[in-house]
């Protein structure tokens, strides 16, 4: 079966009744319980490595992508567990954001099956692209509250040549100033992690003028997620029961503790509001997420 | 007729009113009515005009809130204006509209040296910003070619582009947050300072929205670190084809320049004898390539693409041996709408993406279409990313010329979509490409646009009969939009 027969295979068991959630892998938590659960298409329809792009089911393992990827010397920025489309629906983005970006900006195309069972086609092929609204954009981190993530085409980048964490001493803000587009830069609150990525040589320079020493790869991190403002990251104290690593020049914080809960003002709720009234008036896609709790 | 042909406009003794009503909210000279200063607010930097009942030179987010509030009261269209410099119609008055400038709106209000970011009023314009935070080792990176005088809050409702985004990326990836008036006068900020601030991504949304989901009054942007070496290299080509293909080459190599641009032979002849530059007119083509980064990736990256254009039977490949030179090279790309006018005196500048390895086929099919035409086209484009930005020169005032521009304009939109591409790369679709839309989207799919967009603009008053095209008038370019002119 081809993908495009697979989406509209989709979309029909997705049907325009009755409330429906979507499963992935389970990497990131399941659906709701108690709903009828449907699981978009897997499988890669095509990579064009002159174009950076790649085209497959939003139910392909991101395992499936990196390897098939890998091959031509490329990579996707996503983080790896789970599937395309989970981690495409939840929208965080990986350790190396402060370098490749965010996850949403790997998104060129979608299409998604509609709260009345349409496939919908948003976005463009192409690496560049504004015709009509970005509703790729709105989709990512939308946790299947507007629409089932069926197919995507993303934007790929090349595998680095080379790529050495390396750990220091250092203030943090300090190395942020000094290393020329560190690939990610981590703060436990005592000792400072970078990635450097590149020409091998580049990489020794660098390295040197600010005295980092090799590791063997990034801390582990602690489970809970908080999202601050960079500029507040300083405000971290590693003097507490608490452990963190902060994501610095990002504002990624993963914590032992979970995250505070946060506020949205009336306007950009109501917003929201609408949004979700107007692409599932019924609100039958994923019933019971509430996209602007933390999760 | 369109999908807001429900929304009023102002007109006759309504615009007294409305004028009136405003000078109680603003002072009296921010508001201006004189028949001739609103004239000039009817166009951008297209061919399209409109109408506009009055013009607003917000000075705050209040006052942009004041005058959404009174748009709301009289149910009159109202419509945000940056520089006016956009291609596309997007910021031409529909019905009588209330026009927003926000061009006093531009101070840069703090800069974060050490995330490097940066809160900034919409009316900023976008080369100022790179230029004020120059001593910081820091630019914007979007850089259109119109940078020294398009705006950032333009930049945002168009997504712009620009040379340098093939490895940076274009606007929406530059923004971190966006306080706005809301269509119905409320304020408040989408996205955050914070990376995943909760909730939809409500900014990637708002930016490329082309002013129909409210007004940006301040916008938090990303700074990008100066490299510390740049390498500009001029490769000149005898057939088109290999130029073209050279790119897909250094692409597929695993090589992402930070800009890969083209020019043609006529753009080529136009440019040099505007500046001087000693640009190889005798050739069919060059590519402009730029790399940047750390020393050793940079000369590696050059070496590496010497060695693919050989295998392109390149020309010559000239390497700017100091920022002089770099700046001469720059100016020769930046210059070229200037130098078209020793050609001819109007051009029709079109924008459209193709995936990269279609290029030769396409370029080849652009030049016949403009042969046949009987037009001359001129090719200077972002080969980096595939968008072309075929260049139609012609004089207004040969009878008949028009329709030929505009057939063959039509001609170049439809194999660009033919072939795997996309209907605009930058200048957005505004009144230009609206009725084109249906060439890449079916119904079902423009549904979903106009649903989006009602959920921020349930009234449909901020910039309407853009984008979103008329059921009646679904692919059919010569469905003129009312009130305009071409």
């Amino acid at each position: 079966m081809s993908l495009d027969e697979a989406v509209a295979a989709f979309a029909l068991e997705v049907g325009a009744d009755g409330p429906v959630a979507i499963a992935g892998t389970g990497s990131r938590g399941g659906p709701t319980p108690g709903i009828r659960t449907v699981r978009a298409p897997a499988g890669i329809d095509w990579i064009q490595p002159a174009e950076m792009t790649i085209r497959c089911g939003a139910g392909t393992t991101m395992g499936e992508v990196a390897s098939a990827l890998a091959e031509h010397g490329q990579c996707v920025a996503i983080p790896a567990p789970g599937s395309v489309g989970g981690a495409l629906a939840v929208g965080h983005s990986g350790i190396r954001r402060l370098g490749w970006g965010p996850t949403r900006d790997t998104v060129l195309q979608l299409r998604y099956v509609s709260s009345a069972g349409d496939v919908v086609k948003v976005g463009g092929p192409t690496v560049k692209n504004v015709s009509g609204f970005d509703l790729c954009r709105l989709l990512v981190g939308s946790r299947g509250t507007l629409g089932f993530i069926a197919e995507a085409i993303l934007r790929t980048r090349p595998l680095p040549a080379h790529e050495q964490w390396f750990c220091s001493r250092r203030d943090p803000w300090e190395l942020l100033r000094a290393l020329y587009r560190p690939t990610s830069l981590l703060w436990d609150g005592r000792t400072t992690f970078a990635l450097l990525e590149g020409h091998a040589d580049d990489i020794a320079v660098q390295a040197a003028a600010t005295d980092l020493t090799p590791v063997d790869g990034p801390p582990e991190l602690p489970p809970h997620r908080w999202s601050l403002p960079p500029a507040e990251l300083g405000s971290l104290r590693a003097d507490s029961s608490d452990s963190f690593v902060a994501e610095i020049g990002v504002g990624i914080v993963h914590h032992s503790e979970p995250s505070p809960a946060r506020t949205h003002d009336v306007a950009r709720t109501e917003l929201h509001e609408r949004i979700k009234s107007e692409l599932d008036p019924r609100g039958r896609l994923n019933p019971g997420v509430d996209v602007l709790a933390p999760g | 007729m369109t999908v807001d042909a429900t929304a009023p406009s102002a007109a006759g003794a309504d615009v007294a009113r409305l004028v009136g009503r405003l000078r109680q909210e603003l002072r009296v000279d921010q508001v201006r009515d004189g028949a001739s200063e609103v004239d000039l607010y009817r166009r951008d930097a297209s061919n399209m005009s409109g109408e506009a009942s009055v013009v607003c030179f917000a000075e705050s987010t209040e006052d942009v809130r004041r005058i959404v509030a009174v748009a709301n009261e009289f149910g009159v269209p109202f419509v945000a204006r940056g520089s006016g410099t956009g291609l596309a119609g997007g910021a031409v008055p529909p019905r009588g509209a209330i026009v927003i400038s926000t061009a006093k709106m531009n101070r840069v209000i703090a800069v974060d040296e050490v995330n490097r970011t940066a809160w900034v009023e919409p009316g900023v314009l976008n080369l100022d910003l790179s230029n004020q935070t120059a001593h910081l080792g820091v630019h914007f990176a979007p850089d259109p070619s119109s940078q020294q005088t398009c705006s950032i809050g333009g930049n945002v409702a168009n997504n712009s582009g620009g040379p340098h985004c093939l490895a940076d990326g274009v606007t929406s990836a530059h923004v971190h947050a966006i306080e706005v008036v809301l269509p119905d006068g409320s304020v408040t900020i989408l996205g955050g300072e914070d990376p995943e601030p909760g909730g939809y991504d409500l900014r990637g949304a708002f930016v490329g929205s082309e002013g129909m989901f409210g007004v940006a009054t301040k916008v938090c942007v990303k700074l990008m670190q100066n490299p510390p070496d740049v390498a500009t290299m001029l490769l000149d080509f005898s057939d088109v084809a290999d130029g073209a293909q050279l790119v897909s080459d250094i692409i597929a190599d695993g090589i992402v320049p930070a800009a890969v641009e083209m020019m043609d032979q006529l753009c080529l002849r136009a440019v040099e004898a505007y500046i001087h530059a000693g640009l190889p007119v005798d050739q069919a083509a060059a590519l402009l390539i730029e790399v940047v980064g750390l020393p050793s990736a940079v000369a590696s990256q050059v070496d590496r693409i010497r060695e693919l254009a050989l295998e392109r039977r390149v020309g010559t490949i000239r390497v700017a041996a100091d920022d002089a030179e770099r700046a001469l090279l720059w100016k020769g790309r930046k210059s070229a709408f200037g130098a078209i006018a020793h050609i001819q005196p109007n051009y029709y500048l079109h924008d459209t993406v193709v995936p990269r390895h279609r290029l030769p086929d396409v370029l080849a099919q652009v030049y016949e279409i403009a042969a046949r035409h009987e037009l001359l086209v001129l090719n200077v484009f972002h080969a980096g990313d595939g968008n072309l930005h075929p260049l139609l020169v012609f004089d207004a005032r040969e009878p008949g010329v028009l329709d030929r521009v505009h057939a063959a304009g039509d001609e170049i939109v439809r194999v660009s979509v033919a072939a795997g591409g996309v209907l605009s790369g930058e200048h957005g679709i505004g009144l230009e490409k609206r009725d084109l839309m249906p060439l890449m989207f079916s119904p079902v799919d423009l549904a979903a646009q106009a649903d989006l967009r009602r959920a921020f603009d349930p009234h449909l008053l901020s910039n309407p009969d853009k984008v979103l095209p008329s059921p009646a008038g679904c692919g059919d370019v010569h469905s003129v939009p009312e009130g305009a002119w071409v």
